[in-house]
């Protein structure tokens, strides 16, 4: 299977421990992430209000490139864009879904974007890469495993951008099970916690780090309280705040324990048994590395 | 005895500006409280996102001094729970823009600390220069 794929700016910066084991773990399942060519950025957060469409450009122009892609002959029949960054998934999934429902919005945006070859025809559909591997079956999944995740128990983090809104969630808004399936399917155990869907604190870790300090510690220390060994996410800012961010728990709160944060990319490489040097280990906060 | 509120022209006015950019009806909150019961960050903010609901929806234009707006995240938990189907987080956005539409920024790229730029990931730089600069 090859697919368009879209992966942002963080994960050809400080979130490279995301892309490189989840393009690896894809392949060995049997999918071929192709990189967009000339993809720009999603723009991170949506924009909510109706009116200054301006705002939807960037994430709209991607499109594009999935439709040339099929028409070179890169990708065939393939109009689903994957994405592997909770963040790009839902900005580029909620712009898509507007122009797709206002005919009037597209034809506005496709005007504006009248130097390009083509018009966005509202083909694409945004995809994230865990619910591609769900319907490959987790059978697929188990077996590729060769270094069952034996003894570890995980934490399940969604956060907001996966689940939410619901016409975009990736599963059950307030019930999601994919990332325990997944947890499942490697041969872990997970736990059963109150705090998957909680709110990190997002972007105030730019300008109000006290929020983030306070919700990241209060998700941790609940991942501990119900046994948990480490938490996975699919979220470069969720990882930021969760794990780097722990330092700055740790000089307001000394008591604090600290706790491995991974990427649901780096727990299949391990799992998988991929090449040492593809997980990217050194690239996490708090080393995970003596756990797997 | 029921008592009727009536809203001047100007808090018709800002009732009609928020609901036309966050395209919801906000009208219709029954004022039951589940925005605040669920809300992550309700710790944070000096008015609960169904007060905001309320003082818009009664033309309350002060509310604009609230921190609430700027504290909402988008995190869409009151989106998917609200039995209205109504999106505070709209409102809150809408409420922002009208700020925003004044020039008023709510960060200033002076104030983040050479170590701090080094660490944060584009991620979050670009997420919150979007949500807090006009």
């Amino acid at each position: 299977m090859k697919l368009p794929y879209f992966p942002g700016c963080t994960l050809k910066t400080t979130a490279t421990n995301l892309e490189i084991p989840a393009l690896e773990v894809a392949k060995r399942l049997g999918i071929e992430m192709i990189e967009l060519d000339r993809w720009n950025c999603c723009g991170v957060v949506s924009y909510l209000v109706s009116d200054d469409l301006m705002k939807h450009l960037a994430p709209v122009r991607n499109f594009l490139r999935v439709q040339e892609m099929n028409a070179k002959g890169i990708v065939e029949n393939e109009n689903r864009l994957v994405t592997l960054c909770s963040m790009c998934y839902n900005t580029l999934s909620l712009s898509n879904k507007r122009m797709q429902k206002n005919p009037d919005d597209l034809q506005k945006i496709n005007d504006f974007m009248h130097r390009e070859e083509t018009k966005y025809d509202g083909s694409v559909e945004v995809v994230h890469l865990l619910p591609i591997i769900r319907e490959l079956g987790w059978e697929a999944v188990r077996k590729q495993v060769k270094k069952p995740l034996k003894n570890i128990k995980v934490a399940s983090y969604y956060g907001c951008m996966l689940l939410r809104p619901k016409d975009v969630g990736i599963d059950d808004a307030e019930d999601p099970q994919i990332l325990e399936e997944l947890v499942s399917a490697l041969g872990g155990e997970t736990i059963d916690w109150d705090s998957g869907s909680r709110c990190c604190g997002s972007y105030h870790t730019v300008n109000n780090k006290d929020i983030v300090v306070n919700l990241s510690k209060g998700i941790i220390d609940d991942a501990r309280k119900n046994g948990a060994d480490v938490i996975i996410t699919s979220c470069p800012l969720c990882a930021f705040n969760l794990d780097s961010r722990q330092k700055d728990i740790m000089e307001k709160y000394p008591e604090f324990e600290s706790m491995p944060v991974v990427f649901f990319s780096q727990l299949m490489g391990a799992a998988f048994d991929i090449e040492k040097e593809k997980l990217g280990w050194e690239a996490n906060y708090i080393s995970p590395e003596l756990l797997f | 005895m029921a008592k009727l509120i009536k809203l001047d022209d100007k808090g018709v006015e800002f009732l009609d500006k928020i609901m036309e950019l966050s395209g919801e009806t906000i009208t219709l909150c029954d004022q039951c409280g589940t925005c605040s019961g669920g809300c992550p960050f309700i710790a944070e903010m000096d008015v609960n996102p169904s007060q905001i609901m309320r003082q818009v929806m009664i033309g309350q234009k002060n509310i604009m001094e609230s921190k609430t707006m700027w504290i909402c995240a988008s995190c869409f938990t009151c989106t998917v729970r609200c039995p209205r189907e109504l999106d505070v987080s709209k409102v809150a956005e809408a409420l922002r823009q009208v700020k925003l539409r004044e020039a008023i920024d709510f960060i200033d790229i002076e104030k983040i600390s050479e170590e701090e730029a080094r660490i944060l990931p584009s991620i979050a730089i670009v997420g919150a220069f979007r949500k807090f600069t006009g």
